[in-house]
């Protein structure tokens, strides 16, 4: 019997070791490597790297750029996703399904593939303008490469995310509170003024705070539309850097994404703060709130909704369509002169790009499954463990992908720059440091979701097994993978999604041979292919809706809220 | 304050009728309470009345203002209702002088003016200290009290309760229950009540309105509800009354009756105008039915549960006669049934459910 129990005990052991050891790998070592390079370089505390990257003009130049755009991108993403979500769920507009659904899908494109498909639509060489006959003459500034274009697209990426969360927000409100106002003689403009807005205001600053890490981290936007307008913020900073130093300049860097990785805990630590200094907490639940009936300003709204998407939407779609179409620069497109040559080369021709869609396929599955694998046991010591110190650590995991991927890449580059101590293997310069930073990054997407569904589980299902005899491991197979298995694949998914067109962490890791396909579009682009950029990212949109509809197919079985853009 | 008119209001929710041809009368300063199981629609009566829902059919008058019809509906906030809320809907974001002077900010109503109007609201509720708490710090009973404060500072024609009571513990209840008849007495208030609590019903209101599917089952006193039920559902449903079938064997005679209820002859209270028919119904009560002395008139049958709830027991018995139902009587300690035995019954008294008066 002593010998059973020991065993039992063993089990939790080696569990809880397994997963304090995933954390320590992927989340703990990383930042603590660097931290090390800011203040102890080369193991001697100095503030020589902090002193000299201050001093630096180009850093303070970046550093109000990035804070500039970031400000204004999440400025314009709260606008948009506040209005539209109080639009969606407060009134009676009809095709709600079908509006989110394609208001949510500029997330799950990948921020250089927007970014492109926006500058097919403006400037010069835009196919859809020439089509028009209304294109600027040729040798004209396109107007995106710009501050301005840089907020403008940031705010339509992030929009929908401000509006996710605004939205989960609204339909927790009780009716009761809007009632009772409407009772008490206020008009809808006021209910709105005095009851929805501030009682939505966690939700609405704490969009705010993830909206503004995530424009303070973008690469790909920055990237495309700053860099040739020589508008840097800290990320195309660090890879401007880098890609002409090498690693003599790491530490200078490593500087650099400490910096970002600063800006954007002050704004998650001032979020904490605005949204402390009141009382929000919703206690009561009901029914949500009875949607206002818009009456004959129905059709009107409904419009002006579908046109913000044709807006957000279409229009950048088809603009990058268009181009992939065009068989070379200043050629007007037409019948006659649309070609799927472009396709042709990128598929079969072009030796990176190819081993670029192989190289993506295979990190972003890899990544996926390692971290479904992972994600169901750590969800289960978080959600059901008992050992607090083991559900502190859980924050670490969410620390690489709330701090800013250039922040992680840099990290992973500054520990594997050598080869790894004890075993002597090389990771640097591989495929493998892309997937050691997939792997730590992206953990946490499926995470969330996993730790959903234990949430949403009667932990009871496993507490029969377990007076049934059965052992920690045996319990982990038998009944809570089967039942949890759903949640932690549409997390999967998640993670096969973002890492297939994956840039910010790509761009700073990649080398000949172990290229991705974010890499490939950029290096197009940079190279003034705009037209197998295209090509690459028409692809690569294509999947994911395709890859949404399947998700789609298996919708029923997952939790509430783990796919994103189901209503 | 104003009188509530309801008038054959229908409401439909697609197919499903949730409301059927109700009309109801409230008269100025009248205590009604709307009761009913759950799903029998007194919980959207008390929203169309509110304005949150729109009509299918039949009208609603506040005092001489009609206020919802197919073609008209006023807005909720140009009703001048007050509403309690079941989970007290208080905002959170707001301090309890704030949510009391919600209605008189919004109405234009000058700061000093507001500032007394809230004090003197806070007082009537023996809230006076509350003002600056926030609602999150208060208990179950204080929030409900300021809900009350709430909805009475900006002098509404008419208040509506929606299941106020539910939510707190039975003590508390009780308190409220109290607090509620004395606010009542005191500012005159006409007051639609809903609840499912027959007991609460019963203790508040100068009439209730007894609902079921959609359908208005009866409009009478308490008392009226309790001795003459209009219907076998009001019948069951109040007091867990017990309906057995009858023959009446004679007309009605300065308010009785006879009829034959399981091979025993009975008087029965009954309405004018009753004459013999068959496939009648009466109701009675537990305390109607008593073990038959012997050779006293009765009918025999089996006791089938014995339940003991301290000072009595509720005896479970089914007649011979009609082993389909099932009947319940009250035998004070010491209790001499056990189950299986037989038994002979007496009816002292009952109700002569009328004729025709659909259920």
């Amino acid at each position: 019997m002593a010998w059973v129990v020991r065993n039992r005990q063993g089990q939790d052991l080696v569990l809880t070791g397994a997963i304090v050891a995933i954390i320590i790998v992927f989340s703990l070592l990383p930042m603590a490597r660097l931290l090390q390079e800011v203040v102890l370089p080369r193991g001697v505390f100095s503030l020589d790297v902090i002193a000299s990257g201050l001093v630096s003009r180009r850093t303070w130049v970046a550093t109000w750029n990035t804070l500039a755009v970031g400000l204004g991108g999440t400025l314009f993403a709260l606008v948009l996703g506040v209005a539209v979500a109080l639009l969606v769920s407060l009134t009676d507009m009809r095709g709600r399904q079908a509006f989110v659904l394609c208001f949510v899908t500029p997330l799950m494109i990948a921020p250089q593939v927007t970014a492109l498909a926006w500058l097919q639509v403006a400037g010069p060489s835009s196919p859809l303008l020439n089509m028009l006959g209304m294109a600027p003459p040729l040798g004209t500034r396109n107007p995106l490469y710009s501050a301005e274009g840089i907020v403008f697209l940031l705010g339509i990426q992030y929009a929908p995310l401000v509006f996710l969360i605004v939205r989960a927000g609204l339909r927790k409100l009780p009716r009761e509170l809007v009632e009772a106002a409407q009772a008490g003689g206020a008009g809808r403009l006021t209910v709105l003024r005095t009851i929805v807005l501030p009682l939505m205001t966690p939700s609405i600053v704490g969009a705010a705070a993830l909206t503004f890490v995530s424009c303070v981290g973008n690469f790909g936007i920055p990237a495309f539309l700053g860099i040739p307008a020589n508008y840097l913020v800290l990320p195309t900073l660090i890879y401007q850097r880098l890609a002409g130093g090498g690693p003599a300049v790491l530490s200078e860097v490593a500087f650099l994404s400490v910096l970002i990785g600063i800006i954007a805990m002050v704004g998650i630590v001032l979020q904490d703060r605005l949204s402390r200094g009141r009382d929000f907490r919703i206690t009561s639940t009901s029914l949500s709130v009875t949607p206002y009936a818009l009456g004959r300003w129905r059709p009107a709204v409904e419009l002006g909704m579908w046109l913000l998407i044709a807006l957000i939407l279409v229009l950048p779609l088809v603009g990058l369509v268009l181009t992939s179409l065009v068989p070379g620069y200043g050629v007007v497109l037409n019948a006659s002169t649309a070609t799927l040559e472009n396709f042709r080369f990128v598929l079969f021709d072009h030796v990176a790009s190819r081993r670029g869609f192989l190289n993506s396929l295979t990190l972003s599955a890899v990544a996926a499954v390692f971290a479904v694998f992972v994600a169901i046991p750590l969800g289960y010591v978080i959600a059901w463990g008992t050992r607090r110190w083991v559900k502190a650590l859980n924050l670490t995991v969410e620390l690489p992908y709330a701090l800013p991927g250039v922040v992680l890449a840099i990290a992973a580059l500054l520990l594997f720059l050598r080869p790894i101590p004890l075993i002597d293997i090389q990771i640097y310069n591989t495929v493998w440091i892309i997937l050691y930073a997939y792997l730590a990054r992206f953990l946490v997407l499926a995470v969330r979701p996993t730790v959903t569904g234990y949430y949403q589980m009667d932990r009871a299902l496993e507490e029969a097994a377990q007076v049934a005899g059965a052992g920690l491991f045996t319990r982990l197979r038998t009944i809570v993978f089967p039942l949890i298995a759903p949640a932690a694949m549409a997390g999967g998914l998640l993670i096969f999604m973002t890492a297939l067109c994956e840039l910010t962490v790509s761009a700073l890791l990649w080398s000949s041979g172990a290229e991705t396909i974010g890499v490939v579009i950029f290096s197009f682009e940079q190279g003034g292919d705009s037209k197998y950029a295209a090509a690459v990212s028409a692809i690569m949109v294509a999947v994911t809706f395709l890859l949404m509809l399947v998700a789609g197919l298996f919708a029923r079985k997952l939790p509430d809220g783990v796919l994103p853009w189901r209503d | 304050m104003a009188g509530l008119t309801i008038d054959a209001v229908t409401k439909k929710f697609g197919e499903m009728v949730a409301l059927d041809r109700v009309s109801i009368d409230v008269a100025d300063g009248e205590f009604l309470a709307v009761l009913g199981p759950s799903g029998c629609g007194k919980t959207t009566l008390l929203r169309l009345i509110a304005g949150f829902e729109a009509l299918n059919g039949g009208t609603i008058r506040i005092g001489d203002r009609l206020v919802s019809s197919e073609s008209e509906n006023v807005a909720p906030e140009k009703r001048r209702v007050g509403i309690v809320f079941q989970n007290y809907a208080l905002w959170p974001h707001m301090t309890v002088a704030e949510n009391i002077g919600y209605a008189l900010k919004v109405g234009g109503v000058g700061r000093a003016e507001r500032d007394e109007r809230v004090k003197k609201a806070l007082a009537l509720v023996n809230m006076g200290e509350y003002g600056e708490r926030r609602p999150a710090n208060l208990s179950g009973g204080q929030r409900q009290r300021v809900a009350l404060a709430r909805c009475l500072v900006a002098e509404p024609r008419l208040v509506l309760f929606d299941e106020p009571l539910a939510n707190l513990d039975v003590h508390l209840r009780a308190a409220m229950e109290d607090e509620f008849a004395d606010f009542h007495k005191r500012t005159g208030t006409t007051i639609v009540y809903i609840t499912h609590d027959q007991a609460e019903a019963m203790a508040l209101a100068d009439r209730i309105a007894v609902m079921d599917h959609g359908r208005l089952m009866q409009l009478a006193s308490p008392h009226a509800l309790y001795h003459q039920p209009e219907n076998e559902m009001v019948a069951a449903f109040i007091s867990q009354g017990m309906v057995l079938p009858a023959e009446v064997a004679s007309a009605a005679a300065a308010g009785r009756c006879r009829v034959r209820v399981l091979g025993q002859e009975v008087v029965v209270r009954c309405a004018p105008g009753e004459a013999p028919r068959a496939g009648a119904a009466i109701c009675c009560r537990s305390s109607q039915l008593a073990p038959a002395a012997d050779g006293e008139p009765g009918f025999d049958g089996r006791i089938a549960r014995v339940v003991y709830r301290g000072g009595a027991a509720r005896i479970e018995f089914v007649p011979d006669a009609q082993p389909g139902l099932a009947l319940h009587f009250d035998q004070p300690d010491p209790i001499t049934f056990a189950p299986g035995d037989r038994a002979r019954l007496r009816l002292a008294d009952g109700w002569l459910i009328p004729r025709g008066a659909g259920a």
